[in-house]
C-alpha cells in the first residue's frame, strides 16, 4: 500500500450517495470561486419509470390528473422502450429549494454532469434572470401546486369527471393564449391563495353579476352605457378575461380556469429563455467539470465519458442532414456563451467593432450582466456575433407563399449578419410565433356574444385547429363566440362563429 | 455543508396510472375499435399479451390556436454549403429532412397515436365486449394456484434454506485460496528450520527466528475462518402458475357460403373466450380446428377464419372427424375434451337427426362440455330444434345459444363457469 493518495473524489462508473455528495461539495465550492449565485438545491434519486413520469406532468413533482398527460405519459413510453429516444439526464425545477433530479440508471460521470449543468448551471439562472425573478416564485410553486391537485381532486367529487375534464379540456386549448405577455402577476402564495380564495369567489361573483344586471336602469343611464365598449380595451389573455368576466361559470370553475392560467404563466418565462438557460447550463457543466479535471480531481476517463455526452448534446446537425429539425437550443446556447467570454479575454478587431462595451471586458462581470437582463429574442439580438454566424454557416431563407420559390435573402457574409442577426432574433420572438388573438367586443346589452379578433402578421392564417379551439371558448363564455381576421390593410374577415345559449329560455 | 439528497426509487411508482387510465377511459371508443380490430388480427391463443393500439392522431389532439402554413415567413438555418443571397430554390417537398419542423405545429396530418395496452387492460376490454359479470372477469384474469419449483441457489435467504453442501463446498474452496499461500510459505521454512538443525553447529538465533516465524504463520493459517458469511447459499424457490392437466378444444365451424365474415368474427370471440377458460384451468392445451361443408377438414388457424368455400352444408361430417380426431389422438382417459360449434344454422334436413344421435352416442360421453351457438337473424332451422332436444337431456354437458351480437354469447358460459366455480 505504497501508493500515493489519491487526489479524485471518486473512481469507477457506479454512483453512491457519498460519490454523489462529494462531487456535489467540490463542484459547488469551484461554481462559488466563479461566483454563482444559487438557490438551495436537493437531488432526488428516482427510476426511469418515475422520470417518465415527470416528463408527463412537465417535471413537477406533484400536479394535478388529466388524460392529456395520460397520453404524453403513452407516448414517451412508448418511445423510450422502442428505444426511439434516451430519457433526458435531467428534470430541474425551478423552486427553492432547487430540485434536480438524477436518474438511477446514470453513471457516476453523468450524475456529476448533471449536478453541474442543473444544480448549479440552471439553478443560477433561475435565481438570476429578470424573467424568472419577476414572474415566478420559487420559494411558493410547490405548494401552489399541491393546492391545485388537492382542488381539482375535491372538484371531481364534488362535481364529477366528466365535467372537470370538459372544463380543463377547454382551458389547455386557450393556455397558449392565457399569459399576460407584458404585465406583471402577483406573486403566489400557498396561505394567501387558501385565506382569499372564498372571498374571491364572492367577490368575482358578485363583479360578473354586476356587469350582466338585468335589472331596469334609468333611462338617462342607458345612452351612456350603450356608448360604453366592454372590454374598454381588448385583452389578449384569454383565460384571464374568462375568469374575471364568463357569465355563467361557477365559482369553482373559475377557480380552475385560474389554476391552470397561474400554472401556465409559471411556465411562460421557460418558453422565452430556452437558448439562454440551455446555453448557461451547458456552459457552467463544461467550465465546471473542466476546472475540477485541472485540479486533478477527476482522470482522464471521467473526462472522455462527460465529453462524449456533452458533444451529443451541443452538436449542430447542418440544414441539409437528416437528423436536422432547426436550431438545437443548446448548441445556439453554449456556443454564444462561449463566444462571449472569448470576446471578453481575447477579442479580435471585428469584435472590438461590433463589441465596443464588451471586448476586453471581465467576462464575469459581462455574463452577469447578460444572464439577468435578456430573453433569448433580445440575447440573440444583442450577443450573436459576426464570428459565430460564420462558425454555424448561417443563412436565411424567405419562405412567401405568394412568389414560386424560396428566397435566400442573407447568408453570413458582412453585407448579411446584421439581417441574419435580426431574423434569428425574430424566431424567438413568442409575441410573433402565437398567433396574435384579442378579445375584441362583449354585446353587453344585447345576445352576450363575444368577439375575438384575430390580428394577421406577415400574412399567416390560423391553422384548421382553430375552428375547435373556438367551440372550447364558446363552452367557456356560454355565449355565441365569433372569431374575426383583421388583415395589415384593415380589412375585417369573419372567420368562424360558434352559436350557444345556455341559459334557460324565459 | 453537504447537500440534501433524497433516494425517491421507493416512493410512488406508477404515479401516471391514473392519468393513463383516464386516457383509457376517454377514448374508450376508440380503443374498443382498435382492439376488435386486433382480436381479428391476433390469434385464439394468443390472449396473454397486452396489445398495440393504434388510435387516429386526430381524435386525440389537443387543439389550441396556432399560425397555419402560409403567409410570409423568414427562418435561419445552420450549415450553408451552397448559397449566396439572392438564390432561389424550389420548395421542399412536405416531411423531407431539412427546413423540417414547420408541420407539426398545425396538427394537421397527424399519424395513429400508437401505444401498448398491458394485458390486464386489453382483457378488460374484451371482457367488456362480451359483457362477461365481474366474478368471472376476475376469476379469468387471475392465476390462482402457484407451485414452488427449485430455481438455482441464492446468496441470500432464511436460515431455514441454508443448503450446506453448497455452503461447505464454497468455505472449502475459500480456504484453499486463502491459506494456500501460508501453507506453501510454511513448507519452506520449515525445510529450512530442519536444514538449520541439521547443521553441525546450530545457529540459535536462526533457529529461533524462524520458529518465531513458523508459529506466526501457523496462527495465521488458523484465522482464516472455518466459515464465513460469504460463503453462505441458499436454495432458492420460485413460483410458478400450476394449472391442473392438459385439456384439447376442438373448433367447429360451418364455411359454406352463407357464413360472412362478420358471422366468423363472432364466431372467433366464442372461441376465444373458451380458450381463455380452459387456459385458466389446464396446464397445457391443444386446439383442433375443424371447418366443414358438405365435408370436413382439419386446417391451421389460419384457414379456418379466412378461406370461403361455397357449397351445401352437411355437419354429421365435421362431428365424425371429430371423434375420429379423439379415437386417433385424444384418448378421453388423458384430455379432457372440449368441443365448441359454430354455424349458421343451415344444415341438409335428413344430415340433422343423424347429428344429435352422433353426439349423443358418440361424442358427448367422451367430452367435458360441448358448446353450440348459432349466428344467424332468422327463424330457428332443423338443426337447432334437434340440438334443443339434447339440451334437455344432456344438460350441464350440452349448451345452446344463438347470437346476434358478442355479449349474446356469454350465456353459452354461465352454465359452464357454475360447474367450475361450485
Amino acid at each position: 500500500m505504497s501508493k500515493k493518495r489519491s487526489r479524485l473524489i471518486a473512481e469507477g462508473s457506479d454512483w453512491t450517495l457519498e460519490a454523489i455528495a462529494q462531487y456535489d461539495t467540490e463542484i459547488g465550492r469551484i461554481a462559488k470561486n466563479y461566483g454563482l449565485d444559487t438557490y438551495r438545491h436537493q437531488l432526488e434519486i428516482i427510476t426511469a419509470e418515475q422520470m417518465m413520469d415527470a416528463y408527463a406532468a412537465i417535471g413537477m413533482p406533484v400536479y394535478y390528473h388529466h388524460w392529456s398527460f395520460g397520453k404524453h405519459f403513452l407516448e414517451t413510453e412508448n418511445r423510450y422502450k422502442r428505444g426511439h429516444m434516451g430519457l433526458a439526464y435531467e428534470i430541474v425545477i425551478n423552486s427553492d429549494p432547487c430540485i434536480a433530479y438524477l436518474m438511477e440508471e446514470n453513471t457516476l460521470t453523468m450524475q456529476a454532469l448533471v449536478i453541474a449543468h442543473a444544480a448549479y448551471g440552471h439553478n443560477s439562472f433561475f435565481k438570476g434572470n429578470h424573467l424568472f425573478k419577476q414572474w415566478t416564485s420559487a420559494d411558493a410553486i410547490i405548494d401552489y401546486l399541491v393546492f391545485a391537485r388537492n382542488y381539482i381532486a375535491e372538484c371531481e367529487e364534488r362535481y364529477g369527471l366528466e365535467n372537470v375534464e370538459q372544463l380543463i379540456d377547454a382551458c389547455h386549448a386557450l393556455s397558449n393564449l392565457g399569459v399576460d405577455r407584458y404585465k406583471r402577476s402577483p406573486p403566489l402564495s400557498l396561505e394567501k391563495e387558501k385565506n382569499r380564495q372564498r372571498e374571491r369567489e364572492a367577490y368575482l361573483q358578485a363583479q360578473v353579476n354586476d356587469l350582466w344586471r338585468t335589472l331596469p336602469r334609468h333611462d338617462a343611464a342607458v345612452e351612456a352605457a350603450e356608448e360604453r365598449r366592454f372590454p374598454e380595451e381588448p385583452e389578449e389573455n384569454l383565460l384571464y378575461f374568462i375568469e374575471k368576466n364568463a357569465p355563467l361559470l361557477e365559482p369553482w370553475q373559475r377557480e380552475v380556469v385560474r389554476i391552470i392560467r397561474k400554472i401556465g404563466q409559471y411556465f411562460y418565462p421557460q418558453r422565452q429563455t430556452q437558448v439562454m438557460n440551455e446555453g448557461w447550463a451547458c456552459f457552467w457543466h463544461y467550465t465546471l467539470l473542466n476546472t475540477l479535471y485541472d485540479e486533478g480531481r477527476v482522470n482522464d476517463g471521467f473526462m472522455f465519458e462527460f465529453l462524449q455526452s456533452h458533444t451529443n448534446v451541443v452538436y449542430q446537425p447542418p440544414y441539409s442532414s437528416r437528423w436536422y429539425s432547426g436550431i438545437n437550443p443548446y448548441a445556439l446556447g453554449f456556443a454564444m456563451w462561449r463566444d462571449i467570454r472569448r470576446i471578453c479575454e481575447t477579442p479580435t478587431d471585428e469584435d472590438r467593432e461590433w463589441f465596443p462595451d464588451i471586448a476586453g471586458s471581465n467576462w464575469r462581470e459581462t455574463f452577469d450582466f447578460a444572464m439577468r437582463n435578456f430573453k433569448d429574442e433580445s440575447f440573440i439580438a444583442q450577443y450573436l456575433s459576426p464570428r459565430l454566424m460564420r462558425e454555424f454557416r448561417l443563412f436565411a431563407v424567405l419562405d412567401d407563399d405568394s412568389k414560386a420559390k424560396l428566397q435566400v435573402d442573407a447568408i453570413h457574409n458582412e453585407q448579411g449578419y446584421r439581417a441574419l442577426r435580426m431574423n434569428l432574433a425574430e424566431q424567438y420572438n413568442l409575441g410573433s410565433s402565437d398567433p396574435n388573438l384579442q378579445v375584441w367586443n362583449v354585446d353587453l346589452r344585447g345576445d352576450r356574444s363575444l368577439t375575438l379578433r384575430h390580428f394577421v402578421h406577415q400574412r399567416r392564417p390560423l391553422s384548421a385547429q382553430s375552428n375547435v379551439a373556438l367551440e372550447h371558448m364558446a363552452y367557456l363564455w356560454g355565449f355565441t363566440v365569433r372569431l374575426e381576421q383583421q388583415s395589415a390593410d384593415g380589412e375585417i374577415v369573419l372567420l368562424g362563429e360558434r352559436k350557444t345559449e345556455k341559459r334557460k329560455p324565459g | 455543508m453537504t447537500v440534501r439528497i433524497v433516494d425517491r426509487r421507493q416512493d410512488s411508482r406508477n404515479k401516471s396510472s391514473i392519468n393513463r387510465g383516464r386516457f383509457i377511459r376517454r377514448f374508450k371508443g376508440q380503443i374498443r375499435k382498435a382492439v376488435s380490430d386486433a382480436i381479428a388480427k391476433r390469434g385464439i391463443r394468443d390472449l396473454e399479451n397486452g396489445e398495440k393500439i393504434g388510435i387516429p392522431g386526430k381524435d386525440i389532439s389537443e387543439p389550441q390556436f396556432h399560425h397555419g402554413k402560409g403567409g410570409v415567413r423568414e427562418s435561419v438555418h445552420p450549415g450553408n454549403d451552397r448559397f449566396q443571397s439572392g438564390d432561389e430554390m424550389d420548395r421542399p417537398p412536405p416531411n423531407a429532412p431539412g427546413q423540417g419542423g414547420k408541420a407539426s405545429p398545425d396538427g394537421e396530418g397527424l399519424d395513429d397515436f400508437v401505444f401498448t395496452l398491458t394485458r390486464d387492460e386489453f382483457l378488460d376490454i374484451f371482457f367488456d365486449e362480451l359483457a362477461l359479470p365481474n366474478l368471472v372477469k376476475r376469476q379469468l384474469a387471475r392465476i390462482d394456484e402457484y407451485k414452488r419449483v427449485r430455481a438455482g441457489y441464492t446468496q441470500s435467504g432464511v436460515p431455514t434454506n441454508i443448503n450446506l453442501v453448497r455452503t461447505m463446498r464454497g468455505a472449502a474452496g475459500r480456504r484453499v485460496a486463502v491459506g494456500g499461500p501460508y501453507a506453501t510459505r510454511l513448507r519452506g521454512l520449515q525445510a529450512e528450520l530442519e536444514q538449520a538443525l541439521d547443521e553441525a553447529v546450530p545457529d540459535e538465533t536462526e533457529i529461533d527466528r524462524l520458529k518465531r516465524e513458523i508459529a506466526c504463520l501457523k496462527a495465521r493459517r488458523e484465522a482464516v475462518p472455518f466459515i464465513d458469511p460469504f460463503d453462505l447459499r441458499y436454495s432458492n424457490r420460485i413460483r410458478i402458475p400450476q394449472p391442473s392437466t392438459q385439456a384439447v378444444m376442438f373448433c367447429l365451424m360451418d364455411v359454406s357460403g352463407s357464413m360472412d365474415e362478420a358471422k366468423k368474427q363472432m364466431a372467433k370471440r366464442f372461441f376465444m373466450l373458451l380458450y381463455l377458460f380452459l387456459n385458466r384451468s389446464y396446464e397445457h392445451i391443444e386446439v383442433v380446428f375443424i371447418r366443414h361443408h358438405t365435408t370436413a377438414e382439419e386446417v391451421d388457424e389460419d384457414d379456418f377464419f379466412h378461406s370461403r368455400e361455397t357449397g351445401g352444408t352437411i355437419v354429421s361430417s365435421a362431428l365424425k372427424l371429430m371423434r375420429q380426431v379423439i379415437g386417433e389422438r385424444y384418448a378421453s382417459s388423458a384430455w379432457n375434451i372440449y368441443g365448441a360449434q359454430a354455424s349458421d344454422g343451415d344444415n341438409w334436413n335428413d344430415d340433422s337427426p343423424h347429428c344429435r344421435e352422433l353426439l349423443a352416442d358418440s361424442i358427448l360421453p367422451l367430452v367435458q362440455y360441448f358448446a353450440y351457438i348459432e349466428i344467424t337473424e332468422g327463424e330457428p332451422q332443423n338443426l337447432w330444434d334437434e340440438y334443443e332436444k339434447l339440451a334437455t337431456t344432456h344438460a350441464g354437458l350440452f349448451a345452446l345459444q344463438r347470437i346476434r351480437a358478442a355479449s349474446d354469447i356469454y350465456p353459452v358460459f354461465r352454465e359452464l363457469f357454475r360447474k367450475r366455480l361450485a
